[in-house]
C-alpha cells in the first residue's frame, strides 16, 4: 500500500505545482489582455482622468508583480482577495456561484453514471444486433450536436411550443432545488454528450474485455454468464471509462457557460465571463485556483480508481 | 387582494399628470409632450399599450442584461441599463429627460437663474424618502459632492463640472443656489444628467438598505440574479400601480426571449430586430420600439489624414447609403440619419436636406483631394449591435467609390478606450442625450471623449454662446449654425437612429413607446400596471 501512497503524494506536490503554474500563466494572459479594469469600467465613456481615476482607486496603477504578491500573501489564509469592481470577498463570488454549478453537476452525474454504464453494457451484450446498432448510432448522432444547439432545440420545442417546461432559470437564483421543474432541461443538455462518449467507451472496453483470452478461460472454468460479465469483463471497460468521468465532472465544475446563458443559472462559467469582461482580475486568479485544485484532485482520483479497478495497467505519474 | 381601495385609483392616476401639465405651462417649459409623460391613457396619450383605466396590484418580472456578481444599488455607480432601471425605482433626480431629451422637473420643482446664467436657483418639491425624512437642500448638495470626489470615478462626475459645489449652497430646507463656473443656460440638463441621483445625506453603503425617495422601496436585492422592491405608497408623483417589481439578469437575448415566451417574465429588455420581426404581431407577445435611441455613425479622426482634408470627409459622406446599412447592419429596425446626432430632439437641425448616396460626386471630391484610390482602417468591434455588419455593409459601399476599406474587428472590452485616440476611421454609438451634451462630451477643444478630434475655437466659441443666451429662439440658432457646420463638414457620418426595443407580454399596460432609451419614461415601471 505504500507504494499507492507515495504515488498519492507526488501526485498531490505535482498538482499543486501545476496550481501554481495555471495561476501565473492566468495572471500573465490576463494582464496580456488589451485593456485593463478601469478600461473595462469606463465603457463607452472612456475619459482618460475617469479611467485613470478609476485605475488608482482599484490600485491598478501599482505594478503587475506587486499586485500578483499581495494577491498571493493572502492565499495561505484562505483569503482569494476582493473584487476589483465590487470590492467584495472572491471567496463570496466563487460560493455564490459554487450552489448551482455543484447541483447541476451532482444531478448530472446522478443520472450520467447509471445510463451511460447501462446503456454501454447494454450495447456490448448485444454486439451487432439492432439495439447495438440503435444505441452506437443514436450516440454518435447526439454527440455530434453542440450544447447551444441542443439546448435551443429543446427549449424551442418542450418549452415554447409545447409549454411542459419552464424554458429559463431566470429569477429562480441560488433556490434552483425549489424549482426541479427548470431544471429538467439544462440537466438534459448536460447530459446529452457525456452519456454518448460514455456509452461509447463502456461498450468499447466491454467488447475488447469479453473477446479477452481471459474472459474466454473463465468461460471454459463454466464461470456463470452474468458473473463473468460484471465481476470480470466490466471492471476492465471501467478504467478508461472511470478517467473520461472525471474529465466530465470537472468540465461540469467549472460551470458549462453555454448552458448557463441559456438557462440563466448563475453559476461559476457566468462568474468566469464576466470576471474576464471586466478585467477583474482577482476574481479570475482565485477561480483559476479553484479550477486548478478541481481537476488536479478529480485526476487523482480518477487515477486511484483504475489502479483499483485494473492493477495490471498501472498509472503513470 | 389589492383591490380593497378601489377609490384611491381616480386621483392617484389621473391628477399627476393634470398637474405636471399645469405645472410646466407656468414654467414655461412645457411642450405638449409632456402630456403623455404619465402614459395613464389619456385620450391625448401617445401610448399604444395605455388601453383602459389602470389596475393595482400585481408583481411584475423585468429581464435586464446585467453586470454579474459586481452589481451594486448604488445609483451613483450605474452603469448599464439594469443599473439605471433599478436606480431610477428606488431615487429620483432633480429632473430628467422627456422624449426630446429637453430637461423636465422631477425633485426640482422649479429652476430660476440670474441674468447671467451663472448662478441658478433651485426648489424642490415637498418628497420624502423610504424612511420618511423630507428630502431636503442638504441631501442634495451631499449626492452633487459625493458624485465629484476627486478620489471616486463616478460617471455624472464630468456632467457636474460646471457646479462650483464650494461655493453653491442651502438657502433653506428646499432651496439651494447652484453657483456655476461659468453661464450655463443649459444648466437643467446637468440635474437630469445620467446617474445624478439624489441619495439621503451621508449615505454611502447602498446594498444593505438603500433608501431614497423614488416609486419603489427596497426588499432585496442578489448581485447579477434578481432585486426586488415594492410600491412606496408615499410616493410624490402618484404610488406606483404595482405592488411589487422584480428585476432579473438574463445576459443573453435568446434566454430573455424564452422567459418571456415562458410567461417567465412579462416585460425584456433590449430584443434584437430579428426577434421583434419573428414575434410582432403573433399575440403572444407585444414589441414595442422606442425609436431614436441609439445613434449610428463611422467616426472620422478629423485631425489626421486622410480625414483631415473635408473634401474626403464630404466624399465619405456621399458614400453611405443609409438605408441599406439601416436595413443590413440593424434588420430594419431604426430610421436613417443625417450626420448629425440627435434627431427627434429639441434642438435638431431637421431642415437640413437629407443627404443622399452619390458615388460620381464623391469619386470626384476624392479626386480633387488628391486620394483616389485610398486605402482606409475601418476599426469596428462585436461590442454593440450591428457594428460588425455595418462595417463589412460599408466597406462594399465605398468599394464602389474606388475607396478600399479594410475592416479590422478589436476587443470588445476596450473597444471604446482603443478608437478614442488611435485609428482614423471606426464604428460609433451613441444612446440619448440631449445635443447640447454630444456637443459638450465630444465636440470641444477640451471635451474627454473627442473621438472625431474636432477641435475648432470658433466652434468652441459659439457653443459658450449658446451657454450664455438666455433666450430660447436665439439659442436655437446659435444651435442651429453649429449643426450646420458639423453636417457639411464634421467627424461622424451618422448613418441612422436604432429602435430600441423591448418585449413585454400582452397583459403589461401602460408602456410609454415614444420614450428613447435612458430618459425619463424609458423602463419607468411606476406608470406601468398589469391588466
Amino acid at each position: 500500500m505504500s507504494g499507492v501512497r507515495s504515488f498519492v503524494a507526488r501526485r498531490l506536490l505535482l498538482g499543486a505545482a501545476q496550481t501554481v503554474a495555471v495561476v501565473l500563466l492566468v495572471f500573465a494572459l490576463t494582464e496580456a489582455l488589451p485593456g485593463d479594469a478601469a478600461v473595462a469600467l469606463a465603457g463607452d465613456q472612456p475619459d482618460p482622468a475617469r479611467v485613470a481615476a478609476i485605475r488608482e482607486a482599484m490600485n491598478l496603477d501599482q505594478p503587475a508583480w506587486q499586485r500578483l504578491a499581495d494577491w498571493a500573501a493572502g492565499l495561505p489564509h484562505g483569503d482569494l482577495g476582493t473584487s476589483l469592481v465590487s470590492g467584495r470577498p472572491v471567496s463570496q463570488y466563487i460560493a455564490d456561484g459554487f450552489a448551482p454549478t455543484l447541483l447541476l453537476a451532482a444531478l448530472t452525474v446522478a443520472l450520467l453514471v447509471p445510463v451511460g454504464f447501462g446503456l454501454g453494457v447494454l450495447a456490448a451484450r448485444h454486439e451487432g444486433r439492432l439495439a447495438d446498432r440503435l444505441i452506437s448510432s443514436v450516440t454518435l448522432a447526439v454527440y455530434a450536436v453542440p450544447e447551444f444547439a441542443l439546448g435551443i432545440l429543446l427549449v424551442t420545442v418542450l418549452a415554447i411550443q409545447l409549454g411542459w417546461l419552464p424554458p429559463t432559470a431566470v429569477g429562480y437564483g441560488a433556490d434552483l432545488l425549489g424549482h426541479p421543474a427548470a431544471l429538467v432541461l439544462p440537466v438534459l443538455v448536460l447530459l446529452a454528450r457525456p452519456v454518448c462518449s460514455l456509452v461509447r467507451l463502456v461498450r468499447a472496453g466491454m467488447i475488447d474485455a469479453l473477446a479477452s483470452p481471459y474472459v474466454a478461460q473463465a468461460r471454459r472454468y463454466g464461470v456463470p454468464r452474468a458473473r463473468l460479465r460484471y465481476a470480470h469483463a466490466l471492471p476492465n471497460a471501467l478504467a478508461p471509462a472511470a478517467q473520461q468521468l472525471a474529465r466530465t465532472v470537472d468540465w461540469l465544475l467549472s460551470g458549462v457557460i453555454v448552458v448557463e446563458a441559456l438557462f440563466v443559472i448563475p453559476g461559476l462559467g457566468t462568474v468566469l465571463l464576466n470576471a474576464i469582461a471586466e478585467r477583474d482580475v482577482p476574481v479570475v486568479q482565485g477561480l483559476a485556483v479553484v479550477f486548478g485544485a478541481l481537476t488536479v484532485v478529480l485526476n487523482l482520483g480518477a487515477d486511484l480508481v483504475a489502479l483499483r479497478l485494473a492493477p495490471r495497467t498501472g498509472v503513470a505519474a | 387582494m389589492h383591490d380593497e381601495s378601489p377609490r384611491q385609483l381616480p386621483s392617484q392616476d389621473r391628477f399627476p399628470g393634470l398637474r405636471r401639465r399645469g405645472f410646466l405651462a407656468a414654467t414655461g417649459a412645457a411642450s405638449l409632450g409632456a402630456i403623455a409623460l404619465t402614459g395613464c391613457g389619456g385620450p391625448d396619450s401617445g401610448d399604444s399599450k395605455g388601453d383602459g383605466t389602470p389596475k393595482r396590484g400585481g408583481r411584475l418580472r423585468a429581464a435586464f442584461a446585467g453586470g454579474g456578481a459586481g452589481e451594486t444599488l448604488d445609483p451613483h455607480l450605474s452603469n448599464l441599463f439594469a443599473d439605471v432601471a433599478r436606480a431610477k425605482a428606488l431615487f429620483d433626480k432633480l429632473a430628467d429627460y422627456g422624449p426630446d431629451l429637453s430637461a423636465r422637473p422631477r425633485l426640482a420643482e422649479k429652476w430660476e437663474p440670474n441674468k447671467s446664467l451663472d448662478r441658478w436657483k433651485v426648489t424642490l418639491r415637498k418628497a420624502t424618502f423610504h424612511d420618511g425624512k423630507p428630502v431636503t437642500a442638504k441631501d442634495v448638495l451631499y449626492s452633487y459632492r459625493r458624485i465629484t470626489d476627486p478620489d471616486k470615478a463616478f460617471r455624472a462626475k464630468a456632467s457636474l463640472e460646471p457646479v462650483d459645489l464650494d461655493a453653491s449652497r442651502a438657502t433653506g430646507e428646499r432651496s439651494i443656489e447652484f453657483v456655476l463656473k461659468r453661464p450655463t443656460a443649459e444648466f437643467p440638463n446637468v440635474l437630469a444628467a445620467f446617474g445624478a441621483y439624489i441619495v439621503p445625506e451621508n449615505a454611502s453603503d447602498f446594498d444593505k438598505k438603500p433608501i431614497g425617495s423614488g416609486p419603489f422601496r427596497f426588499v432585496s436585492f442578489t448581485p447579477g440574479r434578481s432585486a426586488v422592491f415594492r410600491r412606496n405608497d408615499d410616493y410624490w408623483d402618484g404610488a406606483p400601480h404595482l405592488e411589487e417589481l422584480e428585476f432579473v439578469i438574463a445576459n443573453e437575448e435568446s434566454a430573455r426571449v424564452n422567459a418571456l415566451l415562458g410567461g417567465q417574465v412579462e416585460y425584456a429588455h433590449e430584443l434584437n430586430p430579428t426577434t421583434a420581426r419573428a414575434h410582432e404581431n403573433k399575440g403572444r407577445i407585444d414589441i414595442v420600439r422606442l425609436p431614436n435611441s441609439a445613434m449610428q455613425a463611422f467616426c472620422m479622426k478629423t485631425d489626421r489624414p486622410p480625414f483631415d482634408d473635408k473634401r474626403v470627409r464630404e466624399a465619405f459622406f456621399l458614400i453611405a447609403d443609409r438605408k441599406e446599412l439601416i436595413d443590413g447592419a440593424l434588420s430594419g429596425a431604426g430610421e436613417i440619419g443625417n450626420d448629425l446626432f440627435g434627431k427627434g430632439y429639441e434642438y435638431y437641425a431637421d431642415a437640413l436636406p437629407q443627404r443622399e448616396q452619390d458615388l460620381d460626386k464623391a469619386r470626384a471630391l476624392l479626386k480633387k483631394a488628391d486620394a483616389e484610390r485610398l486605402k482606409v482602417t475601418l476599426d469596428t468591434s462585436a461590442v454593440a449591435a450591428g457594428f460588425t455588419e455595418a462595417a463589412s455593409i460599408f466597406r462594399d459601399q465605398a468599394k464602389k467609390a474606388g475607396v478600399t476599406i479594410e475592416v479590422k474587428k478589436g476587443s470588445k472590452d476596450s473597444y471604446w478606450n482603443d478608437i478614442l485616440d488611435s485609428g482614423t476611421l471606426c464604428c460609433y454609438r451613441s444612446g440619448a442625450m440631449p445635443i447640447e451634451t454630444h456637443i459638450s462630451q465630444r465636440l470641444l477643444t477640451d471635451s474627454t471623449t473627442n473621438a472625431t478630434k474636432w477641435r475648432h475655437k470658433d466652434f468652441d466659441a459659439l457653443y459658450q454662446q449658446a451657454q450664455s443666451t438666455r433666450d430660447k429662439t436665439e439659442r436655437a440658432a446659435v444651435y442651429a449654425r453649429m449643426q450646420r457646420r458639423l453636417y457639411s463638414e464634421g467627424g461622424f457620418l451618422v448613418w441612422g437612429f436604432a429602435d430600441w426595443i423591448i418585449g413585454t407580454l400582452p397583459r403589461v399596460k401602460g408602456v410609454e413607446t415614444k420614450a428613447p432609451a435612458n430618459t425619463l419614461d424609458w423602463a419607468r415601471f411606476d406608470k406601468v400596471w398589469l391588466g
